[in-house]
Protein backbone atom coordinates (compact mmCIF):
# COMPACT_ATOMS: atom_id res chain seq x y z
CA UNK A 1 0.00 0.00 0.00
CA UNK A 2 1.03 3.69 -0.81
CA UNK A 3 0.28 6.36 1.30
CA UNK A 4 -2.04 8.93 -0.40
CA UNK A 5 0.00 11.82 0.50
CA UNK A 6 2.60 10.31 -2.16
CA UNK A 7 -0.17 10.66 -4.96
CA UNK A 8 -0.62 14.33 -3.47
CA UNK A 9 2.49 15.59 -3.59
CA UNK A 10 3.07 13.89 -7.21
CA UNK A 11 -0.02 15.88 -8.17
CA UNK A 12 1.69 18.68 -6.37
CA UNK A 13 5.25 18.12 -8.72
CA UNK A 14 3.32 17.78 -12.28
CA UNK A 15 0.78 21.05 -11.50
CA UNK A 16 4.20 23.04 -11.08
CA UNK A 17 5.68 21.60 -13.48
CA UNK A 18 2.80 22.64 -15.89
CA UNK A 19 2.81 25.88 -14.27
CA UNK A 20 6.45 26.52 -15.30
CA UNK A 21 5.94 25.68 -18.71
CA UNK A 22 2.62 28.42 -18.81
CA UNK A 23 5.45 30.73 -17.46
CA UNK A 24 8.13 30.06 -19.17
CA UNK A 25 7.87 29.02 -22.61
CA UNK A 26 7.25 30.95 -26.00
CA UNK A 27 4.74 28.63 -27.87
CA UNK A 28 1.38 28.81 -27.35
CA UNK A 29 0.76 25.05 -28.36
CA UNK A 30 3.25 24.30 -25.48
CA UNK A 31 1.46 26.88 -23.04
CA UNK A 32 -2.00 24.60 -23.89
CA UNK A 33 0.17 21.33 -23.54
CA UNK A 34 1.48 22.61 -19.96
CA UNK A 35 -2.77 23.56 -19.05
CA UNK A 36 -3.31 19.95 -19.65
CA UNK A 37 -0.69 18.66 -17.48
CA UNK A 38 -2.48 20.52 -14.89
CA UNK A 39 -5.56 19.51 -15.31
CA UNK A 40 -4.21 16.13 -15.42
CA UNK A 41 -2.32 16.95 -11.84
CA UNK A 42 -5.76 18.31 -10.79
CA UNK A 43 -7.59 14.77 -11.94
CA UNK A 44 -4.50 12.61 -9.82
CA UNK A 45 -5.46 14.34 -7.05
CA UNK A 46 -9.29 13.95 -7.21
CA UNK A 47 -8.58 10.14 -8.07
CA UNK A 48 -6.43 9.58 -5.17
CA UNK A 49 -9.15 11.23 -3.00
CA UNK A 50 -12.12 9.61 -4.53
CA UNK A 51 -10.15 5.91 -4.00
CA UNK A 52 -9.35 6.69 -0.29
CA UNK A 53 -13.04 7.73 0.83
CA UNK A 54 -14.18 4.75 -1.24
CA UNK A 55 -16.32 7.06 -3.67
CA UNK A 56 -17.22 7.48 -6.72
CA UNK A 57 -18.34 11.19 -6.68
CA UNK A 58 -14.41 12.13 -7.37
CA UNK A 59 -14.08 10.40 -10.51
CA UNK A 60 -17.37 11.57 -11.96
CA UNK A 61 -15.94 15.31 -11.12
CA UNK A 62 -12.83 13.56 -13.41
CA UNK A 63 -15.12 12.24 -16.07
CA UNK A 64 -16.38 15.77 -16.23
CA UNK A 65 -13.16 17.63 -16.14
CA UNK A 66 -12.00 15.75 -19.02
CA UNK A 67 -15.44 16.30 -20.86
CA UNK A 68 -14.20 20.36 -20.85
CA UNK A 69 -10.44 19.77 -21.00
CA UNK A 70 -11.64 18.61 -24.80
CA UNK A 71 -13.85 21.36 -25.59
CA UNK A 72 -11.20 23.98 -24.35
CA UNK A 73 -8.72 22.29 -26.49
CA UNK A 74 -11.05 22.36 -29.06
CA UNK A 75 -11.93 26.24 -29.24
CA UNK A 76 -8.41 26.94 -28.28
CA UNK A 77 -6.44 25.10 -30.84
CA UNK A 78 -9.23 27.37 -33.60
CA UNK A 79 -8.06 29.94 -31.83
CA UNK A 80 -4.89 29.94 -32.08
CA UNK A 81 -5.02 28.52 -35.79
CA UNK A 82 -6.84 31.92 -36.32
CA UNK A 83 -4.05 33.92 -35.06
CA UNK A 84 -2.26 31.88 -37.09
CA UNK A 85 -3.82 32.83 -40.42
CA UNK A 86 -3.94 36.17 -39.50
CA UNK A 87 -1.09 36.78 -38.42
CA UNK A 88 1.43 34.31 -39.74
CA UNK A 89 3.45 34.02 -36.47
CA UNK A 90 2.12 32.67 -33.41
CA UNK A 91 5.09 33.96 -30.81
CA UNK A 92 3.52 34.60 -27.51
CA UNK A 93 5.59 37.75 -27.50
CA UNK A 94 4.47 39.21 -30.81
CA UNK A 95 0.86 39.07 -29.62
CA UNK A 96 0.77 42.24 -27.56
CA UNK A 97 -2.22 44.49 -29.20
CA UNK A 98 -6.25 43.02 -29.18
CA UNK A 99 -6.01 44.75 -32.87
CA UNK A 100 -6.15 41.67 -35.18
CA UNK B 1 9.68 -1.88 1.36
CA UNK B 2 6.06 -3.26 -0.71
CA UNK B 3 5.71 -4.03 -4.29
CA UNK B 4 2.70 -1.35 -4.21
CA UNK B 5 5.74 1.34 -3.77
CA UNK B 6 7.86 0.24 -5.88
CA UNK B 7 5.71 0.25 -8.89
CA UNK B 8 4.18 3.77 -7.43
CA UNK B 9 8.23 5.11 -7.28
CA UNK B 10 8.84 3.62 -10.54
CA UNK B 11 5.94 4.94 -12.34
CA UNK B 12 6.23 8.44 -10.89
CA UNK B 13 9.57 8.65 -12.26
CA UNK B 14 7.94 7.98 -15.46
CA UNK B 15 5.61 10.68 -15.62
CA UNK B 16 8.14 13.42 -13.22
CA UNK B 17 10.71 12.47 -16.17
CA UNK B 18 7.97 12.60 -19.18
CA UNK B 19 6.73 15.77 -18.00
CA UNK B 20 9.90 17.41 -17.93
CA UNK B 21 11.00 16.08 -21.22
CA UNK B 22 7.52 18.05 -22.43
CA UNK B 23 8.57 21.10 -20.82
CA UNK B 24 12.27 21.37 -22.07
CA UNK B 25 12.39 19.68 -25.23
CA UNK B 26 13.32 22.24 -28.06
CA UNK B 27 10.51 20.24 -30.67
CA UNK B 28 6.79 20.78 -30.32
CA UNK B 29 6.11 17.46 -31.92
CA UNK B 30 8.31 15.92 -29.48
CA UNK B 31 6.94 17.78 -26.37
CA UNK B 32 3.33 16.16 -27.76
CA UNK B 33 4.88 12.81 -28.02
CA UNK B 34 6.04 13.08 -24.27
CA UNK B 35 3.26 14.35 -23.20
CA UNK B 36 1.40 11.68 -24.69
CA UNK B 37 3.31 9.11 -22.80
CA UNK B 38 2.93 10.96 -19.49
CA UNK B 39 -1.41 10.46 -19.67
CA UNK B 40 -0.56 7.53 -20.16
CA UNK B 41 1.65 6.65 -17.18
CA UNK B 42 -1.34 8.34 -15.44
CA UNK B 43 -3.85 6.26 -16.69
CA UNK B 44 -2.10 3.84 -15.26
CA UNK B 45 -2.16 5.73 -11.65
CA UNK B 46 -5.89 5.82 -11.73
CA UNK B 47 -5.81 1.76 -12.69
CA UNK B 48 -3.77 1.18 -9.54
CA UNK B 49 -6.19 3.71 -7.45
CA UNK B 50 -8.81 1.24 -8.78
CA UNK B 51 -10.76 3.76 -11.21
CA UNK B 52 -10.41 1.67 -14.49
CA UNK B 53 -13.38 3.68 -16.04
CA UNK B 54 -11.59 6.70 -15.35
CA UNK B 55 -8.15 4.94 -16.69
CA UNK B 56 -9.81 3.78 -20.44
CA UNK B 57 -11.40 7.66 -20.90
CA UNK B 58 -7.96 8.91 -20.32
CA UNK B 59 -6.34 6.86 -23.12
CA UNK B 60 -8.99 7.69 -25.47
CA UNK B 61 -9.86 11.02 -24.69
CA UNK B 62 -6.44 12.63 -23.85
CA UNK B 63 -3.89 10.62 -25.28
CA UNK B 64 -5.60 9.68 -28.25
CA UNK B 65 -8.01 12.60 -29.47
CA UNK B 66 -6.72 15.56 -27.86
CA UNK B 67 -3.18 15.08 -28.45
CA UNK B 68 -3.66 13.64 -32.33
CA UNK B 69 -5.91 17.63 -32.27
CA UNK B 70 -2.27 18.91 -30.90
CA UNK B 71 -0.10 17.01 -33.91
CA UNK B 72 -1.99 18.22 -36.56
CA UNK B 73 -2.20 21.67 -35.42
CA UNK B 74 1.32 21.47 -35.03
CA UNK B 75 2.32 20.37 -38.59
CA UNK B 76 -0.65 22.11 -39.92
CA UNK B 77 0.96 25.56 -38.77
CA UNK B 78 5.06 24.43 -39.06
CA UNK B 79 5.40 25.27 -35.18
CA UNK B 80 7.56 23.24 -33.89
CA UNK B 81 9.98 25.56 -32.74
CA UNK B 82 9.61 28.86 -32.98
CA UNK B 83 12.70 31.51 -33.40
CA UNK B 84 13.98 32.52 -29.90
CA UNK B 85 12.56 36.36 -29.31
CA UNK B 86 14.77 38.69 -26.86
CA UNK B 87 11.57 40.25 -25.19
CA UNK B 88 10.95 40.16 -21.50
CA UNK B 89 14.62 38.37 -20.85
CA UNK B 90 13.48 39.02 -16.73
CA UNK B 91 10.90 36.55 -17.38
CA UNK B 92 12.33 32.81 -17.50
CA UNK B 93 14.40 33.40 -14.14
CA UNK B 94 11.74 34.70 -12.36
CA UNK B 95 9.20 32.12 -13.96
CA UNK B 96 11.60 29.38 -12.63
CA UNK B 97 12.22 31.29 -9.25
CA UNK B 98 8.71 31.30 -9.03
CA UNK B 99 7.65 27.62 -9.89
CA UNK B 100 10.45 26.74 -7.32
CA UNK B 101 8.80 28.57 -4.23
CA UNK B 102 5.52 27.17 -5.69
CA UNK B 103 6.74 23.44 -5.81
CA UNK B 104 8.71 23.73 -1.95
CA UNK B 105 5.22 25.56 -0.77
CA UNK B 106 2.69 22.53 -1.89
CA UNK B 107 5.10 19.67 -0.58
CA UNK B 108 6.03 21.52 2.42
CA UNK B 109 2.22 22.09 3.20
CA UNK B 110 1.64 18.68 2.36
CA UNK B 111 3.76 17.14 4.79
CA UNK B 112 3.71 19.56 7.44
CA UNK B 113 0.12 20.29 8.16
CA UNK B 114 -2.06 17.47 6.79
CA UNK B 115 -2.84 14.63 8.40
CA UNK B 116 -1.97 11.66 7.16
CA UNK B 117 -5.73 10.28 6.16
CA UNK B 118 -4.92 6.80 4.72
CA UNK B 119 -3.24 4.62 2.50
CA UNK B 120 -3.99 3.37 -1.02
CA UNK B 121 -4.49 -0.38 -1.28
CA UNK B 122 -4.31 -2.08 -4.32
CA UNK B 123 -7.09 -2.65 -6.08
CA UNK B 124 -8.37 -6.54 -5.88
CA UNK B 125 -9.97 -8.19 -8.54
CA UNK B 126 -13.59 -7.01 -7.41
CA UNK B 127 -12.85 -3.64 -7.98
CA UNK B 128 -11.34 -3.67 -11.83
CA UNK B 129 -14.62 -5.52 -12.67
CA UNK B 130 -17.85 -4.84 -14.21
CA UNK B 131 -19.26 -4.48 -10.85
CA UNK B 132 -17.63 -1.24 -9.93
CA UNK B 133 -18.66 -0.10 -13.26
CA UNK B 134 -21.98 -0.69 -13.04
CA UNK B 135 -21.92 1.31 -9.66
CA UNK B 136 -20.44 4.21 -11.33
CA UNK B 137 -22.83 4.41 -14.36
CA UNK B 138 -25.93 4.58 -11.52
CA UNK B 139 -24.27 7.27 -9.82
CA UNK B 140 -23.65 9.33 -13.14
CA UNK B 141 -27.12 8.50 -15.07
CA UNK B 142 -28.77 9.35 -11.21
CA UNK B 143 -27.32 11.70 -9.62
CA UNK B 144 -25.36 13.47 -11.69
CA UNK B 145 -27.76 13.34 -14.65
CA UNK B 146 -27.92 17.17 -15.24
CA UNK B 147 -24.48 17.81 -14.93
CA UNK B 148 -23.79 14.85 -17.56
CA UNK B 149 -26.60 16.60 -20.00
CA UNK B 150 -25.10 20.00 -19.26
CA UNK B 151 -21.66 18.58 -20.96
CA UNK B 152 -23.21 17.61 -23.56
CA UNK B 153 -24.01 20.76 -24.93
CA UNK B 154 -20.85 22.50 -23.89
CA UNK B 155 -19.46 19.72 -26.27
CA UNK B 156 -21.76 20.72 -29.06
CA UNK B 157 -21.01 25.07 -28.02
CA UNK B 158 -17.61 24.14 -28.57
CA UNK B 159 -17.35 21.73 -31.64
CA UNK B 160 -19.70 25.18 -32.79
CA UNK B 161 -17.44 27.32 -31.65
CA UNK B 162 -14.43 25.87 -33.27
CA UNK B 163 -16.12 25.41 -36.99
CA UNK B 164 -17.30 29.08 -37.02
CA UNK B 165 -13.69 30.15 -36.02
CA UNK B 166 -11.73 28.29 -38.37
CA UNK B 167 -14.16 28.44 -41.40
CA UNK B 168 -13.05 30.18 -44.44
CA UNK B 169 -14.70 33.91 -44.73
CA UNK B 170 -14.73 33.50 -48.34
CA UNK B 171 -17.79 31.21 -48.96
CA UNK B 172 -19.97 34.42 -47.96
CA UNK B 173 -21.93 34.20 -45.29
Amino acid sequence: MVPVDYYIALSAILFTIGALGVLSRRNPLIIFMSIELMLNAANLAFVAFASIYQTFSGQIFVFFVIAVAAAEVAVGLALIVEIFKTRRNINIDEMNSLKG
Amino acid sequence: MNSDLIVFLVLSLVAIATALGMLFSSNAVYSALFLVLNFVTVAIFYLLLGAPFIAMSQITVYAGAIMVLFLFVIMLLGAESLAPSNNLPWQKPLARLLSVMLAVEAIYLLFSRAQIVGNVIAPDASVNSMDSLREMAISLFGQYLLPFEVTSILLLVAMVGAIVLTRSERGGR
